[in-house]
């Protein structure tokens, strides 16, 4: 088990203007399950491979356990990857594939052999060691990978989306063994994942990159609840936060034909920078069609139902609000009391929830 | 019987798996059987038309001299012999004059230079398939479709150009010239086939080789090497039957003015056709028997590993 430090590290391909990865600077704790997430083509895939060393820091330092790797060959780094596409070797049977680690180390036969049977155990795989990766599921071949990983006991767990090629039943219920794998073995683990829900489900912290800059590093819930930009906000939760660009007269928005008061901090903020239109973020849990939540005295909105969508344990009701330009947000309803497209709602807006970014540069206004 | 058979109902003679239930399911299940009848006898009279040639070497190298030359030829010998094998081992070649190599020492010439045509060709061919499947360089591109192009030229038509470049450099008669004629066409296919093995091969694999302790060169030779030596074998196979088989670059590239270790030197094809000398009786037996031993071991190579072959050639050609 190792700390793993990212500092100042840049990755430009060559040929490339722009960076993939620019100036990273993340540290993850000894033991502590880290989540790279982002768009495609953030650079989360990219900043795993270069503490892999299967990419080349083009300038800063990677330190694996204070020891710094950043021109060390992979297999100097005591690390094991788990690929999106699990990379098992097809010519091996599941043992040998588990002991390929072992034997790269020169582990004794019978100490090898033990230590096989040991992951298996814990993997539920001990039926297939002698099946080759061709006579397995996707979802046993995604074990053996999480087996061959997991043999060697490496200072550090790589794991790039290692669940995306799994069905969705099959990616929840092995998200969790993920989780409890890592918390029994206490490996520090990065684990990189376009899934925000997949991330925030998983991470003890997210750090959420754009470009191939670190946007934002945090707990799930303060990602949540604290987003720093526009982009993270937007980015995190599921349904996506609902961002609009209203005015503001210094103490409160107006959306349509409302004014919504915010926040005090926030609309200090936006006054001290001496704003008159401000990003306003809802989430949909904020905005409630008015009844179902019981939210009396609160600021209320019109609109239109536009779509309804009932998950069974949710109900998203996409709502359009009549303003110079329509509004168009997403709200919570309750399941049991669902509108229909085309009836007129009231939304009970959750004012103390709102978020105010910068319209200019996307930051959040506020604490 | 089946004339009672109405909509819907099974003829009871129609049998198997592809019982007709109509009369138009009935005709076309006898339209499917006629047709499958006709492509196995044209098959059959192709098969017989290609094998006709073989099974005459094979019973012409057991008759002996007097029942070769019988017309209408014998078709199964009346008398058996192995003395053509014997005599093919003691004959001398082509000239009439001066002693030639004999069928011993050209199997020897044809098995050295086959095996280090093979050794070149797979050996270059594997380099270029990884550079040009693994890595991006500079003039990639223009390199892969020049490979294409000079796989597409018929390989009889780089005879001419090859011998003039060898003359050049006085090498004409020489084993190692015939090599080099024989490894320069043999590579853009070579190179084509294995380049398909190498892509197929996934990067992640590597990778994962490399983060499970290996250094690039163990990764290769432990998990790289083992999901291609299928192209290899293939490859191997291709570059040895052509220089195996060949007559024409060896008649004139080599002749039998070559010389090795001392000796005259000729490919084993090139003294087979050696044998037919319009200055002297043709030893049609020597030559028949010789012929199957040139050609047994191709033959029965070809049939105990015909289906990996088959696989071999055409799997690094499609991501599987």
């Amino acid at each position: 088990m190792a700390t793993v430090e990212y500092r100042h590290a840049t990755c430009t391909y060559p040929g490339m203007g722009s960076p993939a990865v620019a100036s990273l600077d993340l540290a993850v704790d000894d033991g502590e399950l880290m989540v790279l997430v982002g768009p495609s083509g953030s650079g989360k895939s990219t900043a795993l491979r270069m503490l892999a060393g299967l990419e080349m820091v083009t300038s800063g330092e990677i330190l694996i356990g204070g020891r710094v790797v950043t021109g060390a060959p992979p297999k100097a780094r005591d690390i094991a990857m788990v690929f999106q596409s699990y990379a098992l070797y097809p010519h091996l049977t599941v043992r040998d594939n588990l002991a390929f680690p072992l034997k790269q180390k020169r582990v004794p036969r019978q100490e090898r052999d033990q230590l096989v049977e040991e992951a298996a155990r814990m993997l539920e795989i001990e039926e297939m060691l002698d099946r080759r990766p061709r006579q397995l599921s996707g979802g046993q071949r995604q074990r053996v990978a999480m087996g061959r990983a997991i043999v060697r006991r490496p200072q550090v767990f790589l794991m790039d989306e290692p669940l995306s090629n799994l069905d969705a039943k099959l990616r929840v219920q092995t998200r969790a063994e993920i989780a409890a794998l890592q918390r029994r073995l206490g490996v520090t683990t990065v684990y990189v994942t376009h899934d925000q829900v997949e991330a925030m489900t998983l991470g003890q912290r997210v750090a959420v990159l754009r470009d191939g800059v670190l946007q934002q590093c945090d707990t799930p819930r303060r990602l949540y609840e604290h987003p720093c930009n526009v982009f993270v906000a937007g980015f995190v939760g599921s349904p996506a936060m609902n961002l609009d660009r209203v005015p503001f007269d210094g103490t409160a928005v107006r959306v349509g034909d409302q004014s919504v008061p915010v926040p005090g901090q926030a609309a200090a903020a936006a006054r001290r920078a001496g704003l008159t239109e401000v990003v306003l973020g809802l989430r949909p849990d904020a905005l409630v069609v008015a009844g179902d939540a019981g939210a009396d005295g609160t600021p209320h909105l019109s609109g239109v139902v536009q779509l309804v969508e009932d998950t069974g344990s949710d109900a998203w009701v996409h709502v359009e609000i009549p303003s110079r330009v329509p509004l168009r947000v997403v709200c919570r309803a309750d399941s049991r009391r669902l509108p229909t497209p085309g009836d007129a709602v009231p939304l009970a807006v959750r004012a103390a929830e709102a978020h105010l970014f910068d319209p200019a540069g996307g930051e959040r206004l506020g604490g | 019987m089946s004339g009672a058979a109405g909509p819907g109902r099974v003829t009871p003679d129609a049998g198997g798996p592809a019982v007709a239930a109509t009369p138009e399911a009935a005709a076309r299940v006898r339209r499917r059987r006629h047709g499958s009848a006709a492509a196995t006898l044209v098959l059959v009279v192709l098969a017989a038309i290609w094998f006709f040639p073989i099974y005459y070497m094979l019973i012409d190298a057991f008759k002996p001299g007097y029942d070769l030359l019988t017309y209408p030829p014998q078709l199964w010998p009346a008398h058996w012999t192995l003395s053509n094998f014997q005599e093919a081992f003691t004959v001398n070649g082509a000239g009439p004059t001066v002693p030639q190599p004999s069928f011993l020492s050209s199997l020897f010439i044809s098995v050295m230079v086959s095996l280090i045509v093979v050794v070149f060709s797979v050996g270059i061919s594997l380099f270029a398939a990884l550079a040009t499947a693994r890595f991006n360089f500079r003039g990639r591109s223009v390199m892969l479709v020049a490979l294409l192009v000079a796989y597409m030229v018929p390989f009889t038509s780089l005879l001419i150009p090859i011998f003039i470049e060898l003359n050049k450099f006085g090498m004409i008669g020489t084993v190692p010239a015939l090599i080099i004629a024989y490894v320069a066409p043999v590579l853009p296919f070579t190179v084509w086939t294995l380049r398909g093995f190498v892509a197929s091969v996934p990067v992640d694999i590597e990778e994962a080789a490399l983060t499970d302790g290996c250094s690039r060169l163990s990764a290769f030779r432990k998990v790289i090497f083992p999901l291609i030596a299928p192209g290899l074998v293939a490859t191997a196979i291709f570059a040895f039957i052509l220089a195996w088989n060949d007559f024409a670059f060896a008649n004139i590239i080599l002749g039998n003015s070559g010389s090795i270790f001392g000796g005259q030197a000729e490919t084993a094809t090139v003294w087979l056709v050696g044998l037919i000398n319009p200055s002297r009786v043709t030893p049609w037996g020597e030559l028949f028997a010789a012929s199957l031993i040139f050609t047994l071991p191709v033959m029965l190579f070809f049939l105990t590993f015909q289906r990996r072959i088959a696989a071999g050639l055409t799997a690094g050609a499609v991501k599987g």
